[in-house]
């Protein structure tokens, strides 16, 4: 069965599709019954926000491809020059992303990588 | 002031024109480099895009196809990647719910833009409009930032052989430093500010921990953690 042309497509409708929206439409059925400035909806917001702190600092610290042959002393020092580049300049988001970016491949270059 | 839904749509879609749009399709091209190494068709690597539509969980599925996994295990790895999903979701919906006005299926609709690039550009964005235009604002966003995204990822797929090393490894950072950035200037409460720098330390910790059930973990004792202490905070107590 695993071999047959539809499987891919089998597998991307249920462990993709399905597995994914199911939480969007809960969150959808679930968050609608919450008053906007509830204690319990600052709970949740702060809940989400930890989650997607926690997927930022995974792709910081355990980067997938060629980034992870950087050291990780320069990934997290370029990702917190960024950081303050951009509280520095009444936080400007490009301003940190660029800083951020450009601590990166001077390091890099500095370390004579790729 | 009272415009009809379709100009807050067009709006939300001229937004989408943007520098969190340029980095997510950056990292969505190098998705597609990585769906051709393992060998998903185009089509395959377009569905998966298109319906899933969440990069994490997406990366997760790719490994799943190609390693042969059975479709149950499959479907609670993705699952358990797309968790965080919820918790986001139902912070999002009454943001843009109108009392008595919002039609079920019209959450459902814009339900399925909520990942993380949307999420946060709705989060830092959709409180300075008025309420009625919120929902048509956000679906246009993510009806204009799915599509294009999607037509790029198609065109990666086809067009890129190889990047340069240092280009591909920059892009890699771009997103969380992008991240960190934008989630900090969505923060309106101190405990959205403390949840963020409890979650940046104690992901890596979970990870190494309790890898696989790391994010739920960290979302969880994080966002509990910074809700209880900036709780105290505000009412005098610490």
């Amino acid at each position: 069965m695993i071999d047959a042309w539809w499987w891919p497509y089998v597998m991307i409708i249920f462990a993709g599709w399905i597995a994914t929206d199911m939480w969007r439409w809960l969150g959808v059925l679930v968050g609608g019954g919450l008053r906007e400035d509830s204690e319990l909806l600052i709970w949740v917001r702060s809940v989400a926000t930890a989650l997607v702190a926690g997927v930022i600092a995974k792709l910081i610290l355990f980067p997938s491809g060629i980034l992870a042959e950087t050291p990780v002393w320069l990934r997290i020092f370029a990702a917190v020059c960024g950081f303050s580049a951009f509280l520095a300049t009444r936080q400007k988001v490009i301003v940190g992303v660029l800083a951020g970016e450009a601590v990166l491949i001077i390091g890099w270059l500095m370390l004579g990588g790729a | 002031m009272n415009l009809p839904g379709r100009v807050w749509f067009f709006r939300g879609s001229k937004a989408a024109i943007s520098i969190p749009a340029l980095i997510l399709t950056a990292a969505f091209v190098g998705y597609a480099g990585l769906a051709r190494e393992s060998g998903l068709s185009l089509l395959e690597t377009l569905l998966m895009t298109g319906l899933v539509w969440a990069l994490p969980s997406i990366v997760v599925l790719t490994g799943a196809i190609s390693s042969g996994m059975g479709l149950v295990p499959a479907a609670i790895a993705v699952a358990l990647a797309s968790v965080r999903l919820m918790p986001m979701t139902m912070a999002l919906i009454p943001m843009v719910k109108v009392e008595g006005k919002t039609k079920r299926w019209q959450l459902l609709y814009i339900s399925h833009f909520i990942a993380v690039t949307a999420w946060v550009h709705g989060m830092r964005n959709l409180p300075d409009l008025p309420r009625e235009g919120r929902l048509p604002f956000f679906a246009g966003f993510g009806t204009a930032l799915t599509s294009f995204v999607f037509c790029m990822t198609g065109v990666a797929y086809l067009l890129v052989e190889r990047m340069p090393p240092m280009v591909a490894g920059a892009l890699v950072l771009l997103t969380p430093v992008y991240f960190i950035c934008s989630l900090w200037s969505a923060a309106r409460l101190a405990a959205d500010k403390a949840a963020l720098l409890i979650g940046l330390v104690l992901g890596p910790f979970f990870y190494l921990v309790t890898p696989g059930l790391d994010l739920l973990w960290t979302g969880l004792a994080g966002g509990t953690l910074a809700y209880l202490i900036t709780r105290y905070m505000r009412r005098g107590l610490l």
